[in-house]
């Protein structure tokens, strides 16, 4: 729970308030949204960190790789709800 | 996989680990304090290659282990009310509470949908307006940013039909509760990396400062932890006792300072039962006054089924979290107690220490 997902940020959904900003990120062939109320800072091209659907760190694109592998290798992708959608 | 091979090099593992053996000069017990640091020293061997002097002490910072059963019944009870939607982390569905897991609430028709994040759930309630949707908001510092979101979400949107069960708990508070116990014997910590990555380090030093110990703010490879052991030791070593930061290359200082600003905006701290380990004095958030009526224990009162007397199962959960104990010392380990029949919650979550000892126990030789 407490191991973020790292992924490239592809673009942002502008929102009125910054409470419903959102962006598309991607990762290991899956694409998802991802709030960004609380790095408001980040651009496209960036890489993130995401825990529970919300980004909260940027990070290196060397550093998004290594979580990543990490994560695939523990079988965490899974846990995260992420692999595939549980029901 | 260049950039994997930095933080897993043999080479580099096999220096750091004759540094650490050069520079420990007495028994040292260090703490990782996060599940997600225990599976990794678990499942990359590391605490076998240490040297005998220092010894790894596996912490509380399983979120899944540690939320009381009091809390799980609460949710259970919930998930069997009609009306209600319960949606919750994946990992957290299988943990027993006194009677029974909210999987096992499905089976009996109960109403549980897994979801990725608390926002996912806040969805749900604009979809569902027939529902009532209720967030089983669960864990530390690193998911409270997005519990906290998901109620400011449905604050802003007016949405009569969400509201979270908060359980939520704090790693500094954990932390100084071993470190005051009179018969503690952590000689140094490594810090919980993600956590620090949304509060920063500053909570840490005043820990390091009044109980004279080294806090490591530690990443989760095998370099990373070994970089974070030898920079304790070599605290200890030299008769310091400060905070340092491994995992610079993710942890700023100061953290994430536009989600703490939202966790202070929904959440208060306040005492929080730990699961195996008692109430610990201002070691947890619950949802301020102005947010209570997206606080699922205002809104439908504490629904705990007081007739359920909690079985003894004989796990020792209490034991394992406070580092008293290794997984391997309990009888049940491997034998009543696995990942697919789970006595406790550690045997549960991955981020749990018995689950890790026994997802690796074939690759690892067991240390009692």
């Amino acid at each position: 729970m407490c191991l973020g997902i790292p992924a490239r940020l592809e673009s942002i959904d502008e929102a009125a308030d910054d409470c419903f900003r959102t962006g598309k990120i991607s990762f290991g062939g899956i694409s998802r949204t991802v709030s960004l109320a609380m790095l408001t800072e980040a651009k496209p091209g960036d890489y993130v960190l995401v825990h529970a659907g919300v980004a909260l760190s940027l990070i290196s694109e060397q550093e998004a790789t290594t979580v990543f592998e990490y994560l695939k290798e523990s079988g965490e992708l899974g846990e995260e709800g992420l692999a595939e959608e549980e029901t | 996989m260049k950039h994997l091979s930095e933080y897993r090099d043999a080479a580099k593992v096999k220096k750091l680990l004759s540094e650490i053996g050069a520079v420990v000069k007495r028994p040292r017990m260090l703490m990782e304090v996060c599940g997600g640091q225990t599976h990794s020293l678990v499942k990359n061997g590391i605490l076998n290659m240490l040297p005998e002097m220092v010894t790894m002490v596996h912490g509380p910072g399983c979120p899944v282990c540690v939320t009381p059963a009091s809390m799980i019944d609460q949710a259970v009870a919930l998930a069997l009310r009609e009306e209600v939607l319960l949606c919750s982390f994946g990992d957290m569905v299988r943990v027993p509470g006194s009677s029974k897991s909210l999987m096992q609430a499905r089976a009996e028709g109960g109403n549980l949908k897994v979801v990725y994040s608390p926002l996912d759930a806040v969805k749900l309630a604009l979809d569902h307006p027939e529902k009532e949707v209720v967030f089983f908001a669960v864990g530390f510092e690193t998911t409270a940013p997005a519990n906290a979101l998901a109620v400011l979400q449905a604050a802003k949107l007016h949405l009569p039909n969400f509201s979270v069960l908060v359980s939520h708990v704090l790693v500094p508070p954990a932390m100084e509760a071993i470190l005051s116990d009179p018969f503690n014997t952590i000689n140094g910590f490594l810090g919980a990396g993600h956590v620090c990555s949304v509060m920063g380090m500053q909570e840490y030093y005043p820990l390091a400062e009044k109980y004279g110990v080294p806090i490591v703010v530690t990443g989760f490879e095998p370099v990373d932890l070994l970089e974070g052991i030898l920079m304790a030791v070599r605290q200890l070593e030299s008769g310091k006792a400060t905070v340092e930061n491994q995992y610079a290359r993710v942890v700023r200082p100061n953290g994430n300072q536009q989600a703490q600003a939202v966790i202070r905006e929904v959440f208060e701290v306040t005492d929080r039962e730990w699961r195996g380990i008692g109430v610990i004095p201002q070691s947890g958030y619950k949802v301020r006054e102005k947010y209570w009526q997206y606080d699922a224990e205002q809104k439908f009162g504490t629904t705990t089924d007081t007739t359920v007397a909690p079985t003894d199962t004989g796990c020792i959960a209490g034991e394992i979290l406070r580092g008293l104990k290794k997984p391997a010392q309990c009888p049940h380990f491997g034998k009543g107690c696995t990942p697919l029949h789970p006595l406790g919650a550690p045997m549960v979550s991955s981020e749990g220490a018995c689950a890790a000892y026994f997802h690796f126990s074939q690759a690892y030789e067991m240390i009692p």
